[in-house]
């Protein structure tokens, strides 16, 4: 039986880190991410151990996270813009205690209280490292209802996988719109993988220690350099784009969630002018899929970032992209979403 | 006495005092003097008596008591600084069944670690809160702490704490108790043997009131820190009970239990 | 009669001093000699007067000394 069902974003995601057996969820109340928490509420309560807690703060609840994770448990927190920026110190230490935790990102406009539209602002954040120290975190950027659910489902099994805080980065349309959407199946518990490590109680072994921190005798360099071979294998492995019509076009976007949904639209309305776009848009937007970006950048002379930002991810293109590639950037600030309108518009002065 | 008999036999040698099974030798990194170190082996002494090493999960964030793992044989986290109450709040929601104590200075618990400390106070939170009382922070350098006395010079406060410019001692134990949700809220100190017993029965109750779920326990406890006020360990001692028991006077606040 | 004992760990005892202040029979007096990180650590120096209450043990901030008690039986 095909379990479909006509969901918000917001709540899409919350169902979905249940069935991948997410236990245990801390966030604060925020929008345009209200809905994701308040589904939690609901039925977090009724799955099986299941702990949902409304947290002091967003910085309380990144740190419950990190508490629930230390003891080996699946655990999420969501949040929007100003709320992730609160957690940026939790997501350094959850990163340098190796910790696998999932952060949900609604983002909105801003800098500063912004507002409650949709944005893609927060970029450099997921994707540089908001917090201190070096260190990475899988950011998954969902473009569709669908699809922010099927993320949130993988996100748990990459946070296990490579002992990580995993990113889902989407917008408050994704989170507030409604669509069709084939939920997965529950995860059997059998199937998450266990943690040694975790603090469970020590019994019948040594204590294990939950840390970020190696002063002296202890080693940090030697937890940086492991931690940063695991980036090299999510870098080889865990890479996920999407292309539309990229053979041979005359122009070819880079964008990603929100706005590379509109461009898709902008090539049908390119279409019948006779106008061929192509559309790279990056899932992972860490790690970003550089080689594949450099191959396209082969077939055209110009590749455009459009975002809804002052432009972020056209730095990571401009680095993937062929010397002689030409990069230009569309970027709507504020909450403004472009209409595949602006873009087409923007895309005629390039070809 | 002793030229008159031959050679003694000692019959039945018990332990009166000594290290702890849930503690290991490493040796401890507080100052001479610190009473942190007599904290640390009373909880390891009620862990023993309770059975709970193999359940116990501890939580200390970095200052003075930052290498508390390597000395306890238990499962440790170390959250960031302040961040103790929602970490162990996290812990106990994952794992209620396993017996979570915080460990936190007062810089951590009164002041950066406020916000997530009257919160977990106020949902009751079923876990045992040590929070050690120095009247200043200890590990970076004896700077001014919320706790920290009018006139009491530090680092940060050389000319003795105004009011006027960095406000009161501020009193966590007693505002805590104003919330319904803590269970069990006395400030202890260890600065002699009657002091350390009462403390270590504290601690054991506040093991007790989470084992038996009861809710919140908050066990203050207030500590010399030699280093930073300049005085030598016993010269600390009797600055607790001349200075800082009159702000921070000893006994149980509330017992709900 | 009651006796004690007292094992002092020279390396753990960073001479904090405070046992000696505790000890109700001045059974613990500094050794006058230093440990590896240089503390004048403490000694059991008047062992026929320790009555094994403990007091040293539980006022350590270092758990240096362990202390155990025993009935003293003489043996001619």
């Amino acid at each position: 039986m095909v379990d479909k069902q006509l969901m918000r974003g917001n709540e899409a995601i919350a169902e979905s880190a249940i069935r991948a057996g997410c236990r245990n969820y801390f966030a604060y109340p925020i929008t345009p991410q209200a809905e994701l928490l308040q589904w939690m509420a609901v039925h977090m309560p009724e799955a099986e151990g299941g702990t949902f807690l409304q947290a002091e703060s967003e910085i309380g609840a990144i740190n419950m996270v990190y508490g629930a994770a230390s003891a080996g448990e699946r655990t999420m927190t969501s949040s929007s813009s100003p709320g992730v920026s609160l957690k940026q110190e939790g997501i350094s230490y959850l990163a340098g205690a190796d910790l696998p935790a999932v952060v949900v990102n609604i983002m909105r406009g801003g800098p500063g209280l912004g507002n409650i539209q949709p944005a893609q602002g927060d970029y450099f954040q997921a994707t540089k490292g908001g917090g201190h120290g070096d260190y990475r975190i899988i950011t998954l950027a969902p473009s569709t209802v669908p699809e922010a659910s099927r993320l949130t489902y993988d996100a748990f099994d990459l946070a296990d996988a490579y002992r990580t805080p995993v990113m889902i980065l989407a917008d408050g349309m994704i989170g507030q719109m409604m669509e069709p959407v084939e939920l997965p199946e529950r995860k059997p518990p059998e199937e998450i993988p266990p943690k040694p490590w975790a603090t469970t109680g020590a019994k019948g072994r040594e204590g294990n220690v939950i840390k970020s921190f190696a002063l002296g005798g202890e080693n940090l360099k030697a937890m940086n350099v492991a931690r940063f071979e695991r980036y090299e294998k999510i870098e080889e492995k865990e890479v996920r784009y999407e292309e539309v019509n990229t053979d041979n076009p005359d122009i070819i976007l880079a964008a990603f969630g929100t706005v590379a949904r509109i461009v898709k639209s902008t090539i049908r309305l390119a279409e019948e002018e006779g106008l061929e776009i192509g559309l790279f848009r990056p899932v992972t937007v860490w790690p970003f899929p550089a080689a594949r970006l450099n191959e396209l950048s082969a077939e055209v002379d110009t590749v455009l970032t459009v975002e809804m930002n002052a432009g972020q991810m056209v730095e990571d293109v401009k680095l993937a992209v062929r010397p002689e590639t030409e990069t230009p950037f569309y970027g709507e600030v504020g909450g403004v979403v472009p209409t595949p309108g602006n873009i087409l518009e923007e895309v005629k002065k390039y070809v | 006495m002793s030229d008159k008999v031959t050679s003694v036999k000692k019959k039945d040698m018990t332990k009166v005092v000594g290290r702890p099974d849930s503690m290991n030798d490493t040796q401890f990194s507080y100052c001479p003097g610190c009473h942190h170190g007599i904290i640390n082996r009373l909880i390891g002494e009620a862990i023993d008596e309770l059975g709970i090493q193999e359940e116990t999960i501890g939580t200390a964030p970095v200052g003075c008591s930052v290498f508390l793992y390597k000395w306890f044989d238990i499962d440790v986290v170390q959250p960031p600084h302040g961040r103790v109450s929602a970490v162990a709040t996290g812990i106990k929601r994952a794992k209620p069944k396993k017996t979570v104590f915080a460990y936190q200075g007062d810089g951590d618990f009164a002041s950066i670690g406020t916000n997530n400390s009257v919160h977990a106070a106020n949902r009751g939170e079923n876990i045992t809160v040590f929070f050690i009382n120095n009247t200043l922070y200890g590990m970076t350098g004896g700077e001014m702490a919320p706790t920290t006395l009018i006139g009491q010079k530090t680092t940060t406060t050389p000319g003795g704490r105004k009011a006027k410019d960095f406000g009161y001692p501020i009193k966590m134990s007693e505002m805590l108790a104003r919330l319904d949700g803590p269970t069990y809220i006395t400030r202890q100190a260890v600065y002699d043997v009657p002091r350390i017993k009462s403390a270590k029965r504290a601690i054991v109750k506040g093991f007790k009131n989470q084992i038996e779920e009861k809710g919140y326990s908050l066990i203050e406890i207030l500590s010399a820190c030699p280093i930073n006020w300049g005085l030598d360990p016993v010269e600390a001692v009797e600055r607790i009970k001349s200075e800082v028991e009159t702000v921070y006077p000893l006994g149980d606040i509330i017992d709900r239990g | 009669m009651l006796r004690g004992q007292v094992d002092v760990d020279s390396e753990r005892c960073k001479g904090c001093g405070l046992c000696i202040d505790a000890c109700p029979k001045d059974v613990l007096d500094f050794s006058g000699d230093f440990n590896s990180d240089g503390y004048n650590y403490v000694e059991f120096a008047n062992p026929e007067e320790c009555v094994g209450c403990g007091f040293c043990g539980m006022v350590c901030p270092d758990m240096a000394l362990t202390v155990y008690s025993f009935e003293e039986e003489e043996v001619s």
